[in-house]
């Protein structure tokens, strides 16, 4: 290596830690009502780079509705999200176009859906959906494409030999860690996760939890994923917010949360885990 | 040699004066030819319009119909292509029809024609600058195959937001090891709109670009039309490796010799006896008739 190249890494290995003191995402008073308590209100929180925000709450709580405020799916009745870009300039996220959101959402950002079949492109193959972001950016050589198909399917723990099967062929936890794969791709830095282990066998989740952990220390993700099951909140989440009728009722670090709720609601949540 | 290699001369037919001017309104046409306007003002963009009931079903060439009575004058010559021929029912019935509801005369003769509506073919005789060609289209929208909602393709135009049409090519080629996709083949016009010039085979998509004639697109049933103006870029779309080609034949055909032109296979019997002839029956006529010929 020349000392071009290792200045180059030096300075790479600088700049997250100036980047890592300023948050990512900015969220204050975020709220969308469908009706009394029903939707989510007064939210308000930083997530910072590298940082997996939890969202627990019972279901009908406002979890999903806050995630698609967040990801720019939908528009809220009040409240302001700031996104912090790479050229670190900051983005209102609903006073931007509809083409900057779209393209922060196929490139610094992804979507992990619960149900693999809405994030997936059920009628092209496993590479082909793999590809479509760098495809989406312009990349127009098909071996290359074809490379880094093979190398996201070795990476989330699928067999290289089915990169042209149809996802429907697949399990669903293959096709979640497809999902995942193909989300990945383009290198995004804050990833948004509705149940991704729900509607998965318990030993298939606890394999999928694994993988996910590792890829979001290795990548620097952050991510803010909704969950009702607090085992997989335990094992992913650094910091947990808990709903409860469209508010959240309680905030702080996971561990925090788990062993000393606050909140009642927080109290009977954690009490009520099945302990085996 | 059968009766198509003789061009008929075809007389200029008497109007029915129970219909107007090629049979739609003044004002149908009127609404027409502003869509239209619009459509050569933006290459490639679809605009909608009030597509009317013609007396003939959809998918058999209403949008075409339409657009060619909208641009249709007193002294324009038609020219009507079907799979390349001018002598088969599509094309027989439209030409007809518009010399009975218009009294245009017609023609098979592409560089005679001042107005050809085709299905499926562009001619292989090289167009010229006061031609105007109408397309009967059956799908306007390039992004269907993937993307069913209208509201969401009409937005993906928009943004320009075109990734998904690189992931059909890169299911053909991780398919069939080559772009397979042979007609239908979705271009780019002027840069800017991802256009589908179908139903033509992907043979014809390099004559699209800069063309000196006037190309029109009608869909009838999903009533839209779009448009590319003269000398305007089309480029198919291809990735770095795998570049667009046209299809080649080893044969050539057996009326005419030709080398170049697009080939339709025939079977001549039980034992699978293949033979090839000129798609463009027109071509192949001339060439005989001008004893370019080499069987």
């Amino acid at each position: 290596m020349n000392a071009g190249a290792m200045n180059t890494v030096r300075m790479m290995d600088a700049e997250p830690v100036a980047d890592r003191t300023q948050p990512l995402l900015k969220v204050r008073g975020l709220g969308k009502l469908y009706g009394p308590e029903t939707g989510c209100q007064d939210v308000s929180f930083d997530l910072y780079p590298g940082e997996v925000l939890g969202i627990v709450g019972e279901s009908g709580s406002g979890k999903s509705t806050l995630l698609s405020l967040l990801s720019g799916r939908c528009p809220p009745d009040s409240g302001v999200i700031d996104y912090r870009r790479k050229e670190d300039d900051w983005l209102d996220l609903y006073s931007a176009s509809e083409a900057q959101r779209r393209t922060l959402l196929r490139t610094e950002w992804g979507f992990v859906e619960q149900n693999p079949r809405d994030g997936l492109r059920m009628a092209v193959s496993a590479g082909a959906n793999i590809g479509e972001r760098l495809m989406a950016q312009g990349m127009r050589n098909y071996q290359q494409l074809r490379a880094v198909g093979l190398d996201w399917l070795s990476q989330v723990e699928i067999d290289s030999a089915r990169i042209d099967d149809l996802p429907r062929t697949f399990s669903g936890g293959m096709q979640q860690r497809l999902q995942i794969a193909r989300n990945l791709v383009s290198g995004p830095r804050l990833v948004f996760m509705d149940e991704p282990t729900g509607g998965l066998d318990v030993s298939v989740q606890a394999r999928l939890l694994d993988l996910m952990r590792g890829l979001v220390r290795e990548l620097d993700l952050a991510v803010v994923i909704v969950t009702h099951d607090l085992a997989v909140a335990r094992l992913l989440a650094d910091r947990l917010m808990v709903m409860r009728r469209s508010r959240v009722v309680e905030t702080g670090l996971t561990d925090q949360i788990l062993d000393d709720p606050q909140h009642p609601y927080s109290q009977l949540l954690v009490s009520s885990v099945l302990q085996p | 040699m059968n009766a198509a290699m003789q061009p008929r001369s075809q007389p200029r037919a008497s109007r029915d004066e129970a219909y107007n001017f090629a049979y739609l309104d003044e004002k149908t046409k009127r609404m027409i030819r502003r869509g239209l306007l619009k459509a050569v003002a933006i290459p490639g963009y679809q605009v909608p319009f009030g597509g009317r009931e013609m007396p003939l079903p959809y998918g058999w060439g209403t949008g075409g119909m339409q657009l060619t009575a909208a641009i249709l004058g007193a002294e324009d010559v038609l020219k009507v292509i079907d799979q390349g021929a001018d002598d088969t029912t599509n094309a027989v019935s439209i030409r007809r029809f518009f010399a009975r509801t218009a009294g245009v005369e017609t023609t098979e003769r592409t560089p005679e024609a001042t107005i050809i509506q085709t299905r499926h073919r562009i001619p292989e005789t090289a167009l010229h600058a006061d031609q105007i060609m109408v397309f009967q289209v059956p799908i306007p929208e390039p992004l269907r195959f993937i993307e069913p909602s209208e509201t969401e393709t009409r937005t993906m135009h928009a943004l320009n937001d075109y990734g998904v049409m690189h992931v059909k090519l890169y299911e053909d080629i991780a398919t069939f090891g080559h772009i397979a996709t042979a007609y239908a083949y979705p271009v780019t016009v002027d840069e800017r709109y991802v256009m589908d010039p179908s139903p033509i085979p992907k043979f014809d998509n390099p004559k699209l670009d800069m063309s000196p004639a006037l190309m029109l697109f009608g869909a009838g049933r999903e009533k839209r039309l779009y448009a590319v103006p003269p000398f305007t870029r089309v480029t198919s779309l291809d990735f770095e490796d795998h570049p667009f080609e046209v299809q080649k034949w080893d044969h050539h055909c057996a009326i005419c010799g030709s080398h170049e032109s697009f080939l339709d296979e025939l079977i001549l019997d039980d034992q699978g006896t293949q033979s090839f002839v000129c798609s463009d029956t027109d071509y192949c006529a001339q060439r005989v008739n001008e004893g370019r010929a080499e069987p």
